[in-house]
């Protein structure tokens, strides 16, 4: 009987409709939902999950390392850019105490001069007024020789008290 | 319509309930598509994923975010059943694309069974959640008052509707693109009409491959929808 109906639906109507082969269909479909649900729920749904939160973990690892290594090179970044602040600054002070000791040295050596040459200017102011004396000195003893002769020359008795009493008195007009 | 009948696959007997037919065969198939695609394709479980691992994956991110994006956080309970509904219709609707093969969904028996089997849990897990506060989902409060109880005879209408509708929708989809397949096919005897005959069939496959995904993802969205429905009856 289900054969004559197989048969003669095929040829009357559309198989969709033929009821005769309702519940073989329902029966192998439930089968079927079954079978996947089984294998999706059991095997293959856990096994994908596992592999995404697998993945996202990594990635987020990743992330994570990637940042703590840009701290670290910031902080490297840092301490290089302090290092070299640090030997600026230093540079600066030495060279700023080389300065002060090249003037110091400078300004010793300048007052060493100076008391030098007002040492040898007294020295030869002295000489000066030593060579200025002798030269008036000089004078009155020429003077007096001179008198002297002069004196003599005219037939007179050079008295030398009287001579010298005589340029004395002129040399201090 | 040759390609519709159901035939037991050995000999000439009469169907019964638990003769292997064609229908089986192809259920079959579609059992190992999944299993191929789902268990084999993901047996490397590598973190930089294969091919198949990659379209598993993608499988598993479209339908997860569905559930997720339609019904919220609490229908992911619901996720492996929907997965199963997913992957089913959409093995079976490509798998009847093959030239030759047995299209499994577009026999109504089999659209009706997923449709009502979709129907009676959403009903049942409704008011397993809500209780009689199910009903408030026909009662709708964002209306005036006088228009309620009209509104009410519609949306029970449209609910008891809803297992038809999801049901015939996919069985129609799928058969009617195989009947103008066939129907094209027939013009090609004709010799002065042969090339724009196979040029059609050409094209309606092309459209076909389409329908049987935008079919498969349909059913399945109508699926979460009514799930959320079930599961947040309140408007």
């Amino acid at each position: 009987m289900a054969t004559e109906t197989t048969e003669g639906e095929a040829a009357v109507g559309l198989p969709q409709l033929d009821f005769s082969t309702f519940p073989n269909q329902i029966f192998w479909l439930v089968i079927t939902l079954i079978a996947i649900y089984l294998i999706l729920d059991r095997v293959a749904l856990p096994r994908i999950a596992a592999v995404l939160a697998e993945r996202s973990g990594t990635i987020t690892n990743d992330l994570a390392a990637a940042e703590d290594l840009k701290l670290k090179a910031e902080e490297a970044e840092a301490a290089y850019n302090k290092a070299l602040a640090d030997a600026r600054s230093e540079a600066q002070k030495i060279a700023a105490e080389a300065r002060a000791e090249v003037q110091a040295e400078l300004d010793k050596a300048m007052a060493k001069a100076d008391a030098e040459i007002a040492a040898r200017a007294a020295e030869s102011e002295s000489k000066i007024a030593e060579i200025r004396d002798g030269a008036a000195d000089a004078v009155v003893d020429v003077a007096k020789e001179a008198a002297a002769a002069v004196v003599s020359a005219l037939g007179g008795k050079a008295d030398a008290g009287a001579i010298d009493a005589a340029v004395a008195e002129r040399a201090k007009g | 319509m040759d390609q519709f009948i159901v035939s037991p696959l050995f000999g000439d007997g009469p169907v019964h309930w638990y003769t292997i037919t064609n229908v089986t065969l192809w259920l079959a198939l579609a059992v190992v598509g999944v299993t191929l695609l789902l268990v084999v394709g993901t047996r490397g479980r590598a973190v930089v994923p294969s091919r198949g691992q990659s379209v598993a994956e993608l499988a598993y991110g479209f339908i997860y975010k569905m559930v997720e994006d339609v019904t919220g956080k609490d229908g992911l309970r619901y996720f492996p059943y929907i997965m199963t509904l997913f992957m089913f219709i959409v093995f079976a609707n490509f798998l009847g694309l093959i030239p030759m093969s047995f299209t499994t969904t577009s026999h109504i028996a089999v659209t009706a069974v997923l449709g009502f089997g979709v129907f009676f849990a959403v009903t049942i897990i409704g008011f397993v959640k809500n209780g009689a506060g199910f009903l408030s989902l026909f009662w709708v409060s964002a209306a005036p008052l006088p228009l309620r109880p009209v509104l009410a005879v519609i949306e029970l209408i449209s609910y008891f509707v809803r297992p038809v509708s999801h049901s015939i929708r996919l069985a129609g989809n799928l058969m009617a693109g195989h009947a103008v397949i066939k129907v094209f096919a027939g013009f090609a005897a004709i010799a002065a009409l042969s090339p724009i005959s196979i040029l059609a069939v050409t094209a309606i496959y092309g459209l076909e491959v389409l329908v049987s995904f935008i079919q498969a993802y349909v059913f399945t969205i109508l699926t979460c929808v009514y799930l959320k429905d079930a599961l947040h009856p309140h408007h």
